[in-house]
């Protein structure tokens, strides 16, 4: 702790008073956080570049390093952009900067996004603050380990299959995925451009809507954005007339372990105490076909963004005797096995002959995919299932089984091939890890999950500071 | 949905990937598991069911078409792992 400041406890929103009433200085809030970095960044490795110079008077924050920062290194954990350092900001760190927040530094990441552990990053895992055995999830496990440690107050990841959601979950984190087209893509390390979306990863779901408020909006950068509703910070209330769906296939997929059905029972106990009214539902397509249309979906994306990485224009250049043989030695040296495997796998569905067959098909497994949750929202107001069947697993668990590894997200991923807003909120521990609780609606009722996230989050009253650290 | 050794190095040169030997063995047994599992999407009836591509109903963003400054040339090379002049320079095509 540094001048009284407990960076463990602290939410962003208490740190802005504690600024607001003079009670700390802009330096003190900043040193305590850099004073907690160096206690726990080498365990953790949860930052792979710290920022020395305070830019701004306000909350410091930290950023995936899949969000390119003007004259701080980029390298979306990836070794082909370890020396990148980007000549413009991406809007989202533009509009952080707007609102005078500081960035600490860069988190760790899956490289290009691409996991769900932080195993896959160049530069090692990232470690979870719950338990250093174990992975933080992924991709952005260095942002939820940040906030979830103390090392940041509250900081932004990306969500393409689970990326926001699923580290928020086993880290014990409040994270949103938002409707896609609400915040910005310009600038961001591009995976799957249908699919990505920065989001915040908070300590509480007050946070989550102040900084959500902060980095949603039209960008004429980015012509897939749309003009968003204003943001309503969420007081706890209760949750009278709101219809919760329990799509049977979310909740009962195969492999929910019993400690995290028993966190979300209680969370839904809750929800139902507090006046809502709970149904069981049907996804009966979107669950078993998901899996299938987003492996196929995101890296036919992939395969076309990450052919820019050809050792000319920026990143790494490996030689070669003529401009073919430098571009595939670039890449072969440059990437590591996921993305290589994405861009294998994106070609392959793309290509002459297969087409059809593959990407052709998942595009429409999408729509029926959208089609299913449209339906259930003429019923439901939300939908609500665990973030994922699991708790941390161990680091090394699943890294020698690509497919394993995929299946992590298969709770999170039909709400977003649908592009739909999902948050995952803490609910409870199971075995001492903390279980993610995920909430869906349909697009753009963020407002709506933030406030029957917060009125489930004043009931559960979880404590998000990592009992180890306690 | 087994892939063979060929295919395995036809879709690397497509996408522009020289990898070892090693890697073409395992990539070739992954990618067969992979590749199986999402065949799933074969086997639903999709007849009449239009694609997705993006999940917005945005049809045209318009944007003003007015000049605005770019980026000055040194940030554009900043970056670059060889520069001759305006220039990228690459090895000879």
């Amino acid at each position: 702790m540094t001048a009284g400041i407990d960076t463990l406890r602290l939410t962003a929103e208490e740190a802005r008073g504690l600024l607001d009433r003079r009670e700390v200085s802009p330096e003190e809030l900043w040193d305590a956080y850099r004073a907690a970095i160096d206690v726990q960044n080498e365990e953790l490795n949860a930052y792979l570049t710290l920022v020395d110079e305070r830019a701004g008077d306000g909350v410091p924050i930290a950023l995936k390093d899949i969000i390119s920062t003007k004259g701080i290194r980029t390298t979306a954990g990836s070794k082909i952009l370890g020396n990148y350092v980007p000549v413009f900001d991406s809007t989202v760190a533009a509009n952080v900067k707007a609102a005078g927040l500081p960035v600490l530094g860069k988190t760790n990441t899956d490289e290009f996004a691409m996991g769900s552990s932080t195993e896959n990053s160049a530069y090692g895992p990232t470690r979870n603050p719950w338990d250093t055995s174990r992975v933080p999830g992924g991709s952005g496990g260095g942002s939820a380990a940040v906030v979830s440690a103390g090392l940041a107050p509250w900081a932004l990841g990306s969500d393409t299959g689970g990326s926001v959601k699923l580290p928020s979950a086993f880290c014990g984190n409040v994270g949103l995925r938002p409707t896609y087209g609400t915040v910005s893509r310009y600038g961001i390390v591009a995976f799957a451009s249908s699919l990505d979306q920065v989001g915040p990863v908070t300590k509480n779901v007050r946070d989550n809507a102040i900084l959500y408020g902060i980095i949603s909006g039209r960008d004429e950068n980015d012509s897939t954005t749309v003009d968003v509703p204003p943001v309503e910070v969420p007081e706890p209330g209760d949750l009278k007339g709101v219809r919760i769906g329990l799509p049977r296939q979310l909740n009962e997929a195969e492999g929910i372990e019993p400690g995290v059905k028993a966190a979300v029972d209680v969370a839904l106990e809750k929800a139902a105490a507090l006046g809502a009214e709970l149904e069981s539902c049907e996804l009966p397509l979107s669950v078993d076909y998901g899996m299938a249309c987003y492996y196929l979906v995101a890296p036919a994306e992939a395969s076309a963004n990450l052919a820019r990485y050809d050792g000319v224009r920026y990143g790494l250049r490996s030689d070669g005797a003529d401009f073919r043989e430098m571009a595939m030695r670039t890449r072969d040296d440059g990437f590591g096995d996921e993305p290589k495997r994405r861009i294998m796998l994106g070609t392959y569905a793309l290509s002459s002959g297969y087409y059809d067959a593959y990407y052709g098909k998942a595009q429409r497994v999408r729509t029926v995919i959208r089609r299913e949750h449209e339906e259930l929202f003429q019923r439901f107001d939300v939908l609500v299932s665990p973030t994922c069947a699991t708790t941390a697993f161990p680091v090394g668990a699943k890294a020698q089984d690509p497919l394993a590894m995929y299946l992590t997200d298969l709770l999170t991923i039909p709400a977003n091939m649908a592009g739909l807003p999902g948050m995952s909120i803490p609910c409870g521990l199971s075995e001492g890890l903390p279980v993610g609780l995920q909430l869906i609606g349909p697009q753009f009722s963020e407002n709506l999950l933030f406030r029957v996230g917060a009125a489930l989050e004043a009931e559960l009253a979880f404590d998000y500071v990592p009992e180890r650290l306690r | 949905m087994a892939i063979t050794r060929e295919e395995v190095l036809h879709v690397a040169r497509l996408a522009r990937l020289e990898l070892s030997e090693e890697e073409v063995e395992r990539f070739r047994g992954q990618l067969s598991a992979i590749l199986e599992a999402v065949s799933k999407v074969s086997e639903l009836d999709l007849s009449g069911v239009p694609p997705t591509a993006h999940p917005l109903e945005i049809a045209n963003a318009w944007a003003d078409d007015e000049p605005r400054p770019c980026l000055p040339l040194d940030d554009v090379f900043a970056n670059a792992p060889d520069r001759d002049e305006d220039f990228f320079r690459t090895p000879p095509a």
